[in-house]
């Protein structure tokens, strides 16, 4: 039970955690993935509290096809040009 | 948009299908395992994103075309509504298939047992009706992004507004 508490607790921080880097990072793409993995820490947090059925639509939806939307659309604002304003200085360098 | 690398292409090829197949089981153990229509029909369409993203989008268009998918929406959607109308005799969506016998109405044992899978009536088949409705939904989302991501790379400008 103890052993279950720990497990239960550390899986809230490293949601809490990969949320944090999803909006720290300045490059997009880490972002993405981070989001990507704060999705799948959300379906291990949905399993351990026992409902099973939305663990495997958030793995399916949140950690597969929005990663992949996600990445598509971004890969097209790349290649038309726009760019953010704080990342001139990161590609110069 | 370019295939990817060797490397990435050729573990998709040997993986992908995995993902398809726990998918389709996901849909047809829909009544007595966790998931359903829903669930098993987001891991397929991961399945074509995977495709997608793998193997770029002019072999992809070889293999399937864009219209199929909409075909599945269509076909799911009437399926699980005549479902619903071929028990109208006593109400909507009225399981007139359990207990028949036949492939889908088998008895159910009483006492704990690991699962009858074909003693469902037609909860099974709109399981199935659902998911391949949500394999046409969730492709066509995928579908249209990739298009659109494409037009903006090769075409016009679309999203060059901010530019400045």
């Amino acid at each position: 039970m103890i052993m279950m508490d720990i497990a239960h607790i550390a899986i809230l921080l490293a949601i809490m955690i990969s949320a944090f880097f999803a909006i720290w990072f300045d490059n997009l793409l880490n972002s993405v993935i981070s989001l990507c993995a704060m999705s799948l820490l959300i379906s291990l947090e949905f399993y351990i509290l026992q409902a099973p059925d939305v663990a495997i639509a958030e793995a399916a939806i949140g950690a597969g096809l929005t990663t992949a939307i996600y990445i598509m659309a971004l890969r097209a604002c790349q290649s038309s040009g726009w760019r953010r304003k704080g990342n001139d200085k990161d590609e110069r360098s | 948009m370019k295939p990817l690398s060797i490397v990435v292409r050729t573990i998709c090829n040997i993986f992908a299908w995995f993902v398809a197949i726990f998918g389709a089981y996901v849909i047809i153990h829909g009544h007595l395992s966790p998931g359903g229509g829903f669930q098993g029909g987001a891991i397929v369409a991961t399945f074509i994103a995977l495709l997608l993203v793998a193997h770029g989008g002019k072999r992809f268009f070889e293999w399937v075309k864009m219209d199929i998918f909409t075909a599945f929406e269509g076909l799911g959607l009437i399926t699980f509504v005549g479902i619903g109308f071929l028990g109208l005799s006593t109400t909507f969506l009225y399981n007139f298939l359990a207990l028949k016998g036949g492939l889908f109405g088998s008895p159910v044992t009483i006492g704990p047992n690991a699962g009858i899978l074909n003693s469902s009536g037609t909860i099974a088949l709109a399981n199935m009706a659902v998911g391949l409705e949500v394999v046409g939904g969730l492709s066509t989302i995928i579908i249209f992004m990739f298009l659109g991501m494409r037009y903006v790379m090769e075409g016009g400008k679309e999203g060059s507004e901010d530019d400045k």
